[in-house]
């Protein structure tokens, strides 16, 4: 089968295509910049995704797509997040579509349907821009609701959204928490008793490749992937920094004033102009203090998927990464 | 009669009104009313051919509306008619005035014209009371049940309702509340418990949104006669008088209990009317019962077995209770001791005088047979005395469970409603603060001024100096006693016991622990100090506070001991616990007598296999047991010491075998914990435990529901315990239904989890409770540390690994310095407090006190 893999670059994109790669699939990818993938027959196609000649020729004769590319985070303006987030999906549709394609995974977020409330064994509701917060989960939002719409017997497509995923090489989560750790700043927002799912890389890169297996049967449906074990705040936090063998006694910030600081950070780094992402975010806060739990069940039934790599066994494999080990 | 400018005509409700389905809704021109014809408006779901036809009748302010629950949920075959009174609702508005009287023609022209001539049963609320009465007691031949809900026939004394209602009635008053304005609708519905919605308050609303429309309802107000002048007194009187006519009719009660008008009086008062009546009384409910709570549920239960309401249960055949055998025969063997305060004892020679001199006092001072006396008296000479001479009295005894605290009794107490109450002075003050029911007896003589104060008419010494007649001893199937205890959750409900139970309770355990007269015991257990006297077994108190059972110490248990000479033992765990943490106190007398000791017992909650050895241990010549029981069926099963230490494998704690005249089912659960399955007896299956025993209860007092609820298959009590049977017929108990974890993988019982987690060095106590939607909730580990943190935190990492060796499952491990216990045992975990605890702070709320 021919596969496109747009937005590659990412640490999940990078399993996501030596999964491919490994059961025998063509790859083509589609990103900005080259990225270097020794041992691996990967057709790269450099451009935007909201490029029309670039997305044309990356969508050439394949047969599935799985689209990851996106403007992550919170620096930028509203037009940005609308332009690669929206627009690139919907011209990506198009053009797979006239392509021929005949399966479209959109990787979207359990960000999309939600703000503010804990969820607790929550299912995966329709997406809904006006209770999103940020311009990442409202243009995510608006993405995910085209592209369900877009669905058709030609090209089914569903919306997988992976609950925060982390493993070996994360820059995102497990980057931030130990570089903090180490810079011995690392402190809960809250209790830490917040319940929440995460993902282990390779779970969700399985379940991509089930998505695109299994496109034909869930055109139209959207389905929020985790690994199914729940943990606090505290421990997730802990047991990274544990596997980077950092020393570390957990220090609280109340969630209230770690959601304020969020906002002032965030138009701080607004009014600068500054493109890294700040320290801490009213958004991030809200994560790391509410709960975010899943109901797997139907994911798991609809994909005919399980993760393969239990929380345990991640943060192993982070440890021995962190070691400097060949597992990644 | 008819004044042209508030006549209007009947009219179907607009669309839209929360929970009404505009198809029921018909209009009936009745062309003999008021010689020129009037148009109903009612609810019918228009059933052909139904085998039963429920015939409801609203009171004021209120319509069809009411009922519009019971008519979308009525069972197969059933119609279910709801009529809006004429003038009420959306019938026709004559302009005219409507008495009682009048109304009951309009109701019987009503179902002539609608040609209802099968088997029908009234439903009515408030003053469709006695309308609906009124109808019944004209079609005794088609009638075959009655169901009123907060409603009246009668002013009973005391009521507070008549001035309520005369001061509303006072003009302008009347006018102003009444018809000017929505107020009286409103103000009565604001009296729901919770308030009702916006939209059904809307619904109830929406057929008097005019002054002209509400015309009635200050009518209504102004028809309930409070004198007997009153021009509907008499058709009162009658429907109250008639209610005779009712005495074979299946009748079912239900009310809520916080209706500011209708109060339990008039319930009591209905009580009495009908006493073949099934009740059910809401605590927590107001006026519009069915609005409150699940009335509407009970009504269709109730339907479901109308035809079986001839069928009385089995209580075992009728003879003179044996209860009353009082063991004169053993003479100077010592019957009952104390060693509290003032020791006192008294041999079996005069135990059977003393009975029967106070029962005559009893009987001289008004008690009737089949009248409640509440005994708050704790375990001893008096509470033995008082407790037989009831029953010789012919009285049903209520018991109430101190350690259900102050509020927790004055709930219990006014549920049950005495007609007397037998007390310490503590108690009988306590009862004139709380104003509980009953007149007051005191068990010790008191001084005129607070014989004044508290209202006391006897004690128990001048009631045997005053005795009246004493009518014959009570049969083994009339009531015996309402027992009220303390459970770990919920509020208590009150068992009822006839004395053929009781006798079979006795009986049970007289031959579970080979008792004979030979016998004499130690009771640090209040409920077996009571059956010393009926079992020819001397019976020692020993000298502690038996509302805190940890407070008996080694040395005044070894005291009862030598006291009694004592061959068996029974308390509770937290008893068990302090003797043992204060053994070291015990003389070489109390040891000596401690080898005299063949049976050793620990009752009332679940004991811990280390503490009932070490108790054990203090014996040197003694079997160690614990029976397996509840309030309504004690007991189930016994194990022994041996056994427990021995037996493995099993989900929870193994109780033994169930006794031989016990029958012990399981009934299954569904995949999200409910016990919805049907009855097995197949090892290993887990459910709800079923039991059916001689002993077990008669029912639940004043919860008709409950009790139909917890007695499927009838006869039998769902215990609310989970558990299951092995291969060896032995019972596990594994936790309560509502504590079951309803995980992905099905229901789980949380006992065996906790066991193995309390197995780990440092951890005294452990809760597993579940978080998250039912099928998928999560496992979580509430633990008290031996060495116990000063506020409530997440455990480290290494203390969760070490849990998790023993439960992977378990997503998260807090620490607490104090688990949430029963305040009587000390022991059993309020696991519904501990989840609730739990998931507001993985949810991520702060981390509060548990």
């Amino acid at each position: 089968m021919n596969v496109l893999v747009t937005g590659a670059s990412s640490m999940i994109g990078q399993h996501l295509v030596a999964r491919l790669v490994v059961r025998g699939d063509v790859v083509t990818t589609l990103q900005r910049n080259a990225v270097d993938q020794p041992g691996q027959s990967v057709t790269q196609v450099l451009g935007s995704i909201t490029d029309r000649a670039a997305v044309e020729r990356a969508c050439a004769g394949q047969d599935a797509v799985v689209h990851l590319a996106a403007k992550v985070g919170v620096t930028g303006t509203w037009g940005e997040y609308q332009q690669i987030n929206v627009d690139g999906t919907a011209l990506l549709i198009e053009l797979a579509l006239t392509a021929g394609v005949s399966a479209f995974v959109h990787v979207s977020s359990p960000a999309v349907a939600h703000a503010g409330a804990a969820l607790v064994g929550a299912a995966a509701e329709p997406a809904d821009p006006s209770a999103t917060r940020g311009h990442y989960a409202t243009s995510k939002a608006m993405a995910e609701l085209l592209a369900l719409d877009a669905t058709s017997e030609a090209m089914p497509i569903v919306a997988i959204r992976p609950h925060l995923v982390w493993g070996p090489g994360d820059t995102q989560l497990v980057g931030r928490i130990v570089d903090k750790a180490r810079q011995g700043r690392l402190a809960l927002v809250g209790s830490g008793a917040a319940l929440i799912d995460t993902t282990f890389v390779d779970n969700a890169a399985d379940a991509l490749v089930a998505g695109v297996d299994r496109a034909h049967e869930l055109g139209g449906q959207a389905l929020v992937v985790s690994n199914g074990e729940p943990r606090t705040v505290h421990e997730v936090v802990a047991r990274i920094v544990a596997a980077a063998g950092i020393e570390w006694s957990p220090r609280h910030v109340p969630a209230q004033v770690a959601k304020r600081g969020g906002s002032v950070a965030e138009q701080i780094w607004h009014r600068t102009g500054r493109t890294d992402d700040p320290p801490m975010t009213s958004f991030l806060a809200e994560q790391l203090s509410t709960a975010h739990w899943f109901d797997q069940r139907s994911t798991r039934a609809a994909l005919q998927w399980q993760p393969s790599i239990t929380l345990d066994e991640g943060f192993a494999r982070l440890a021995a990464w962190f070691a400097g080990g060949t597992s990644r | 009669m008819v004044t042209g400018s508030l006549a209007a005509p009947a009219s179907t409700p607009p669309g839209g009104l929360a929970g009404l389905e505009r198809a029921w809704s018909r209009l009936v021109r009745v062309p003999r009313t008021d010689g020129v014809g009037r148009t109903w408006h009612i609810l019918d779901n228009q059933i052909e051919g139904a085998r039963l036809t429920v015939l409801c009748v609203h009171g004021n302010p209120s319509w069809s509306y009411l009922f519009r629950n019971l008519v979308r949920q009525a069972p197969d075959g059933v119609r279910v008619i709801a009529v809006d009174q004429l003038e009420m609702g959306f019938s026709e508005r004559s302009g005219g005035v409507r008495r009682l009287a009048t109304r009951v023609d309009d109701l019987c022209e009503l179902t002539e014209e609608l040609g209802l001539d099968g088997p029908i049963v009234t439903v009515a609320h408030d003053w469709g009371g006695p309308i609906s009465l009124g109808w019944a007691q004209r079609h005794l031949d088609q009638l075959s049940g009655v169901v009123l809900m907060n409603t009246a026939v009668h002013q009973p004394e005391g009521s507070p309702a008549p001035s309520l209602i005369r001061l509303t009635r006072s003009r302008p008053m009347l006018q102003n509340v009444t018809v000017r304005t929505t107020s009286f609708i409103k103000g009565a519905l604001a009296m729901s418990r919770p308030r009702p919605s916006a939209e059904v308050q809307s619904g109830f609303l929406a057929p008097y949104l005019t002054a002209d429309r509400r015309h009635a309802i200050a009518e209504f107000v102004a028809d309930i006669p409070l004198d007997p002048e009153h021009p509907s007194a008499n058709a009162l009187d009658r429907i109250a008088a008639d209610l005779d006519l009712l005495q074979d009719v299946p009748t079912l009660l239900l009310w809520g209990s916080k209706d500011k008008v209708f109060s339990d009086l008039y319930l009591h008062d209905l009580g009495h009317r009908l006493p073949h009546a099934n009740v059910h009384r809401y605590p927590k409910a107001g006026h519009f019962v069915s609005e409150d709570v699940d009335a509407v549920g009970a009504i269709i239960d109730w339907l479901g077995i109308l035809n079986d309401q001839a069928a009385v249960r089995a209580v075992g055949d009728d003879h003179p209770s044996t209860l009353l055998n009082m063991h004169g025969e053993l003479g100077d063997k010592l019957a009952i001791a104390e060693l509290m305060g003032a020791a006192e004892s008294i041999p079996f020679s005069q135990f059977a005088g003393l009975v029967e001199a106070t029962a005559a006092g009893l009987a001289g001072v008004g008690v009737l047979p089949g009248d409640r006396v509440a005994l708050m008296v704790p375990p001893g000479v008096d509470l033995a005395v008082s407790l037989y001479a009831c029953w010789r009295a012919g009285a049903v005894i209520v018991l109430i469970d101190s350690g259900l605290g102050p509020t927790g009794m004055s709930a219990a107490i006014k549920a049950a409603d005495p007609a007397y109450l037998v007390g310490i002075p503590k108690a009988l003050a306590a009862a004139k603060a709380m104003r509980w029911p009953g007149c007051r007896i005191s068990t010790s003589p008191l001084a005129a001024p607070q014989r004044r104060a508290l209202r006391v008419i006897a004690d128990l010494a001048s009631l045997r100096a005053a005795p009246g007649v004493l009518a014959d001893p009570p049969q083994s199937t009339d009531l015996a006693a309402v027992v009220f205890t303390s459970g770990s959750t919920g509020p208590s409900k009150g068992v009822v016991y006839r004395h053929g139970q009781i006798e079979a309770q006795r009986d049970a355990l007289v031959e579970l622990y080979g008792i004979t007269t030979d016998d004499r015991l130690v009771a640090a257990f209040a409920p077996f100090a009571l059956f010393g006297p009926a079992m020819g077994l001397s019976s020692v108190v020993p000298n502690m506070n038996v509302a805190a059972p940890g407070s008996l110490t080694a040395v005044a248990l070894g005291d009862a001991v030598v006291v009694a000479d004592a061959t068996m033992v029974f308390a509770s765990p937290a008893a068990w616990a302090n003797v043992v943490r204060t053994a070291d106190d015990l003389t070489d007398a109390h040891r000596a007598a401690f080898g005299g000791v063949r049976i050793v017992l620990s009752a009332g909650a679940p004991v811990r296999p280390a503490l009932l050895r070490a108790a054990a241990n203090l014996f040197p010549k003694a079997t160690a047991h614990t029976p397996y029981g509840m309030t309504e069926c004690l007991p189930v099963a016994s194990i022994g010491l041996t056994e427990i230490e021995a037996a493995t494998g099993g989900d929870g704690v193994c109780v033994g075998q169930p006794l031989a005249n016990v029958d012990v089912q399981i009934r299954r659960l569904d995949a999200l914990g409910h016990a919805a399955g049907e009855l097995t007896s197949e090892p290993g299956v887990l459910g709800e435990v079923v039991v059916r025993a001689a002993h077990a209860r008669t029912g639940y007092d004043r919860l008709w529901h409950t009790e139909f609820v917890a007695s499927q298959p009838s006869g039998s009590h769902s215990t609310g315990d989970v558990g299951h049977l092995d291969e060896l017929g032995r019972l596990w108990i594994g936790g309560r239904l509502s504590d079951v974890i309803s995980s992905i993988d099905g229901p789980v019982a949380p006992v065996r989890l906790e066991q193995a987690i309390e197995s780990i060095e440092g951890v005294a106590l452990a809760a597993v409770v579940g978080v998250g939607p039912a099928g998928i909730q999560q496992f979580v580990a509430v633990i008290e540390p031996i060495e116990p943190p000063r506020n409530p935190r997440l455990a480290g990492l290494d203390a969760i690994d070490a849990i998790r060796q023993v439960g992977s499952d378990i997503v998260a491990v807090f620490e607490v310095p104090r688990l949430p216990v029963d305040r009587r045992h000390n022991s059993k975990i309020d696991r519904t407090r501990v989840a609730a605890w739990a998931s507001r702070t993985l949810a991520g709320g702060r981390l509060r006190k548990l």
